[in-house]
This record gives C-alpha cells, sequence and structure tokens, in this order.
C-alpha cells in the first residue's frame, strides 16, 4: 500500500491537532491522501524526515538551516516548496524602556538583555548576530538572560517572548527582543505599554516556517500537496478558521533567499553542528 | 504597481499605528475596491515597522515611499469574513426556517459563515412563530410583579389548625406543580432557535413566573409551620409524564393548555375559598400570570395547527398516550383532595364538608369543560373534545 502524503509537525500548541485534522479534511475532500504526524520537538521531527518517515516537514527556521545542513553532508537536496504569506519579511526589534535612556545598541554596551528560548530564531538566535554583528558580542558586552520556555520548539511558543517582554515591562532587565507583531500584540493584551517603550534597533527582514522537502525522495503527489495549498482561498468559509488559527492569508511557493541572518547566527554560535552531525552520522 | 486611480490618502499625524492608526487605515482600506491603495503618512517614530507587522497579519502588500510614508494595497479578501456574509433573516420578518449556520446571531445580522457546532431542533418558523407573539411578550414583562412589594405579608392569618394544615397541603401540592412548570419551558427555551427569540422570551418569562410562585407558595405554606405537606407517587407519576413529553407541541399542549388551563379554575377555586386574604391574594396574581401561559400556548399550538394538518391527530394521540402511561397510578393526591374539600368546607361539620365535597366535584366539572372549550378551539368536534378531556390526568396538572 502506497504510504499517503505524510507531513510533519511540531505540537507547540494544543490547537496544531484541530489545524491538521482540518487540512486533512480538506486535502482529502480534494483527493490527496494526506496524513500528519506530530513531533514534541523540531530536532526529532528533522531526524525523521531524513529518516524517511516524512514527506515534508514543517519546519522553523532553524530547522530549515538544520535541514540544509543535513542534506549537505548525505548528498541530498533540501527544498523549500511553500511558506505562509507572513512568513515573509519578520522583523525583530531590540526594545528599551523609555526612561532606561537607551537610544541605540552602543548603550547596551554592560546591560542585560533579554531573549527568548535558546532556540528560538526571532527572539534570541537573529537579535543577538544582529547585536554581535554591529560588536556588541553576547556575555561579553551585555549579560543575557533567557526566557526558556519549550526547548526545542525554535520559540514557536510565544511564552518566551512574552516572559522576556514582562521583565523588561517590570524593570529586571534593561532591554527585550520580540519578532515586531509581538511588540504589537503584547501591548494589546497589556504585558509591556507600548508609549513607555522605545524601540533600540530592528534587524533586517528575514523569513520565517516553510514545508521542507527531499528532492531525491520527493513523493508523486509532493506537487498536488503544494497545489492545494495555493488553492486556499481565505474567502472560503471552510479554511478561513484554520487559515486564522495558523496565522495566514494565504500559502506562497517558498523562498529561500531570507535565511542569511540566521545562518550567520549559528556559524557564530555553532548552535547546531552536534545535531546535524548526529543525524547525518546515522 | 501604481494604479491608475488616486490613491486615498491618510495622515495620521502623530497617532501611534498600534493605538488606533491602525484602525484609522483599516476603515479606509475597506472603503476600496481590493487592489486598490491607501497612502499612509505619520511622524511616529518607527511608523514602518508597526504598520509593517501589521500589513503582514492582514496580507496587505506595502511599500515605504519616503519618510513617514508608506503606500498599503488592500488585498483580494481583505475583511473577507464581512463581505462573504450572509443575512440571519430580516429583523421584523422571520425567515420560515432558520439555519444552524446563524447560530445566535441577531435575526437580521449578517453573519460570518463557517459558524458551526450549533444545533437548536426548533427552528421550523412556521411551527412555532406568529407575529403576536412579540405582543405577548411585552404583555408579559410588563405584568411581572414583585413577591415582596406584590404581596401583602403584613395580613393576619388566624385559621385553624385544620385549616391551616389544609392551606399547608395544598401549597406543597402547587409548589411540586409549578416545578414542573418550570422545567418545561426551561428545556424548550433552549431548544428554540434564537432567530424566533420571541418564542425563547416567552418561555424563559413563562420559567420566571414559576419561579416566583414556587417562591410564594413556599412562603405561604412556610408562614406558621417548617413542615410541608405530603406529595404522592401518584402526582408525581403523573407530572413525570410531562417532562418526558420531547415534542414541543406535544408538551405544550399537555402542560399549558390542558394542565395549567386546569390550574386556572383551581386558582380561581383557591380565591373563592382559601380561608385567609394572603392566601386569596397570592392564588389572584399566580392565576394571572397562568392565564397568559394559556394565551401563549393556545397562539403556538392554533399557528402550528395552520401548517400541520396531522396536528389533531398527534393532540389526541398524546392526549391518549399520557392516559395509558397513568391508568395504574392513583391520580389526585388523596391528601390534596381532602383538603380541598376542607376549604370549601371552611369548617369540619358534617354538612359543611358535604358542601365542600360538592365544591370541589364543581371545581372538577369546571376544568373539564375549561379544556373542552380549548380543545374545540384547537380544531376538535364537541364530542372528541369532550371525550379527550375525560382522559386528563386526575391530578388536574
Amino acid at each position: 500500500m502506497r504510504r499517503p502524503f505524510t507531513l510533519g509537525a511540531v505540537a507547540y500548541d494544543a490547537k496544531v491537532v484541530t489545524i491538521w485534522d482540518g487540512f486533512k479534511l480538506f486535502f482529502e475532500k480534494h483527493g490527496l491522501e494526506f496524513d500528519y504526524v506530530l513531533y514534541s520537538n523540531y530536532e526529532a521531527q528533522v531526524a525523521a524526515h531524513f529518516a524517511g518517515h516524512l514527506d515534508a516537514a514543517w519546519n522553523s527556521p532553524l530547522a530549515w538551516l538544520q535541514s540544509l545542513a543535513i542534506a549537505e553532508r548525505l548528498n541530498l537536496t533540501a527544498e523549500a516548496v511553500a511558506m505562509r504569506n507572513s512568513d515573509c519579511d519578520l522583523k525583530s526589534l531590540i526594545v528599551a524602556r523609555r526612561d532606561s535612556g537607551i537610544q541605540n545598541i552602543s548603550q547596551l554596551k554592560g546591560k542585560k538583555v533579554a531573549v527568548g528560548a535558546k532556540d528560538s530564531p526571532q527572539a534570541t538566535l537573529i537579535p543577538l548576530e544582529f547585536l554581535a554583528a554591529a560588536g556588541l558580542i553576547a556575555e561579553k558586552d551585555f549579560s543575557v538572560q533567557y526566557f526558556d520556555v519549550l526547548i526545542g520548539k525554535h520559540g514557536d511558543h510565544i511564552g518566551g517572548e512574552r516572559d522576556a517582554a514582562r521583565a523588561l515591562s517590570q524593570g529586571q532587565v534593561d532591554a527585550a527582543c520580540m519578532i515586531d507583531g509581538n511588540f504589537t500584540l503584547f501591548g494589546f493584551e497589556g504585558t509591556l505599554n507600548p508609549a513607555a517603550m522605545h524601540i533600540v534597533a530592528a534587524t533586517e527582514p528575514y523569513d520565517h516556517c516553510n514545508f521542507t522537502v527531499i528532492r531525491e525522495r520527493r513523493h508523486a503527489d509532493t506537487q498536488k500537496f503544494c497545489d492545494l495549498l495555493f488553492a486556499m482561498d481565505y474567502a472560503d468559509s471552510e479554511v478561513r478558521p484554520l487559515l486564522d488559527m495558523e496565522g495566514l492569508k494565504e500559502w506562497l511557493p517558498g523562498r529561500v533567499s531570507h535565511y542569511a541572518a540566521l545562518a550567520s547566527a549559528i556559524k557564530r554560535l555553532a548552535t547546531i553542528d552536534t545535531f546535524v552531525n548526529d543525524v547525518a552520522g546515522r | 504597481m501604481m494604479s491608475p486611480v488616486a490613491d486615498t490618502k491618510i495622515l495620521l499625524s502623530d497617532i501611534p499605528f498600534a493605538e488606533g492608526g491602525f484602525i484609522i487605515l483599516e476603515r479606509a482600506l475597506r472603503q476600496l475596491q481590493p487592489g486598490g491603495f491607501v497612502t499612509v503618512q505619520s511622524t511616529e517614530d518607527n511608523f514602518a515597522i508597526h504598520l509593517g507587522a501589521w500589513c503582514r497579519q492582514k496580507g496587505c502588500g506595502f511599500e515605504v515611499t519616503g519618510v513617514g510614508t508608506v503606500r498599503v494595497e488592500r488585498p483580494l479578501h481583505f475583511a473577507a469574513g464581512i463581505t462573504g456574509a450572509e443575512r440571519a433573516g430580516m429583523a421584523d420578518e422571520p425567515a420560515s426556517q432558520a439555519a444552524q449556520s446563524w447560530g445566535l446571531a441577531a435575526r437580521g445580522a449578517a453573519v460570518e459563515q463557517g459558524i458551526d457546532g450549533f444545533h437548536f431542533p426548533l427552528n421550523q418558523g412556521n411551527h412555532i412563530y406568529t407575529k403576536r407573539l412579540s405582543a405577548l411578550y411585552r404583555r408579559a414583562a410588563a405584568a411581572q410583579w414583585n413577591p415582596e412589594t406584590g404581596i401583602d405579608w403584613q395580613h393576619r392569618v388566624e385559621n385553624t389548625p385544620e385549616i391551616e394544615a389544609a392551606v399547608v397541603q395544598v401549597m406543597t401540592y402547587l409548589i411540586e406543580n409549578e416545578t414542573v412548570a418550570l422545567i418545561v419551558p426551561a428545556r424548550f427555551a433552549a431548544q428554540v432557535h434564537p432567530h424566533y427569540y420571541e418564542v425563547m422570551q416567552l418561555l424563559a418569562i413563562q420559567a420566571a413566573d414559576e419561579a416566583r410562585h414556587i417562591e410564594v407558595f413556599t412562603r405561604r405554606a412556610r408562614l406558621k409551620t417548617a413542615v410541608l405537606g405530603f406529595s404522592s407517587a401518584g402526582g408525581q407519576a403523573s407530572l413525570k409524564t410531562l417532562l418526558s413529553e420531547t415534542d414541543f407541541s406535544l408538551a405544550t399542549l399537555l402542560l399549558s393548555v390542558l394542565g395549567e388551563g386546569s390550574f386556572l379554575s383551581l386558582l380561581h377555586f383557591l380565591q373563592i375559598y382559601a380561608p385567609d386574604a394572603l392566601t386569596r391574594q397570592i392564588c389572584a396574581l399566580a392565576a394571572r400570570d397562568e392565564a397568559r401561559h394559556v394565551i401563549f400556548a393556545m397562539t403556538h399550538l392554533r399557528a402550528a395547527s395552520e401548517h400541520d394538518a396531522q396536528i389533531a391527530e398527534k393532540f389526541a394521540a398524546a392526549i391518549q398516550k399520557r392516559h395509558a402511561e397513568l391508568t395504574q397510578t392513583a391520580g389526585l393526591n388523596e391528601e390534596v383532595f381532602q383538603a380541598l374539600v376542607l376549604l370549601a368546607a371552611g369548617a369540619t361539620t358534617n354538612s359543611a364538608i358535604a358542601a365542600g365535597y360538592q365544591a370541589v366535584k364543581r371545581l372538577e366539572r369546571h376544568m373539564y369543560l375549561g379544556r373542552v372549550r380549548r380543545l374545540q378551539q384547537l380544531g376538535f368536534d364537541a364530542a372528541r373534545a369532550r371525550s379527550l378531556s375525560a382522559l386528563h390526568t386526575r391530578n388536574f396538572m
């Protein structure tokens, strides 16, 4: 029996089951045999993908770069076939309290900066790389306070960023790192008062998640999977709640041009080498 | 990228984008056709960062065209939930059938598609709704009375112990009947599609009426004692059949037309024969409410009859079924019957009791004739109405 097109996703929240059960119905209604497997962390998902258990993986940007590195080691080709419109052109912000007097990056020297989980691209790796490129090295020029919520989920769980914002608001740290959209969200929900905050710096735009496939092992239905994603219409009331839950308006073809900042970060911080060696050596 | 039509322009000045600015932009975008543009100008620090995050979330394309100036495109499905919404009937002209996908929406509201998970079984307007209901509800709402101030609790009650015990027994009986009369409409209120909110309102106010009756009957029963009367298995078996009727129209017939209709006679009887002014006043106020319940029930069933030619036969079958279920039960609580006789007698002499007995027989006849009249109003001929009326529970309700 042929395996249905099987997707891996990380269960960063209980709603992930609702989302993929809903999409599964949509795919099956449109003639794609589809199934999904949930992992508790991205490393397990990436390893399973290369072990041949999955036909596509809904990867965080860090999991994408892990996949890229492992594929290279194995003479395979990792491809990003699709992503959300909302995965494109994110910025991370470094935010300080207005009354702290911190106006620019150089004034962060000697200060304490709150970040998210150690493996969060948006709330930790990219902002720390951004500061490093500007000459400020973490734990040398400034101290870092991590808000590790659910390691292995690559910061998908918003809790770490929220805790960092709360620490900033309460004066426990001098600055905090977060995605631009979450800065707005934290203002709405009252975690911080935007009027009392100052955006010290914003990173260059970068991209977030993508659906990763291994070209040499492409499932025959890969194109059909992509075509059905692209056919999901936000005006369709059946899929709209799922798109809202997954945080997108439309699926776009994957692009791989906006992961450079994260690639530099992991090169500098060497965060994935052990894992890549482990999976590639299996 | 440039459109041939001039952009809409909005000036946010120093209004923070995240604190109101985005609403101004959203309103401007909604005025546009898909593909139209709004140029936004702001003097806020980091304006483009805030706006960029918002545009990504909303799926709007944007382009920074100058310092503090950004051009935003309205995408195809901006506010798709609103543009694709379906109208839940007209506010003053209910639909003949209410869609489950309208959910809890107000009648006449624009309802976003994709709402599911609601199931209101009573969604056929023809069977439950008529235009008269709105006026009936307003009348019911206006007729609500406050048990604290509507009743003169200072009336002196100085009945003999035997007569007082008879009052307590009748109150005990009334309370359990009012309890079933509360539960039945409350259950159906949750089954009516909110599109026919007048039906829901009338059922809710009926339940509230009964709540008040339970309060005042309880208070009257406990005026002189903390020990209440007897509750019989037969009486409760009769009331239980009202709870097990799952059809709204049939439950309405059994409870409100036949049961509460008979209760109207009982409450009028008590207005005459209750031994003290306090009890008479309580029964008068309760009777006013019960009369409204009967009118609502008759209005509902007459409307249902117009759309269901078979309904009279269903009524007859329901009455016969209930009768069959109750043939093995005792009917009216013996204690209640004797209490009513004693109240009508007003004394314990033999001649007074004989007269009291005749008064209760006249009450039963009055109840019977009331049911005959209402059944005829529902379309039964006189002979059929008489035979069906005779099948009604001996427990009155």
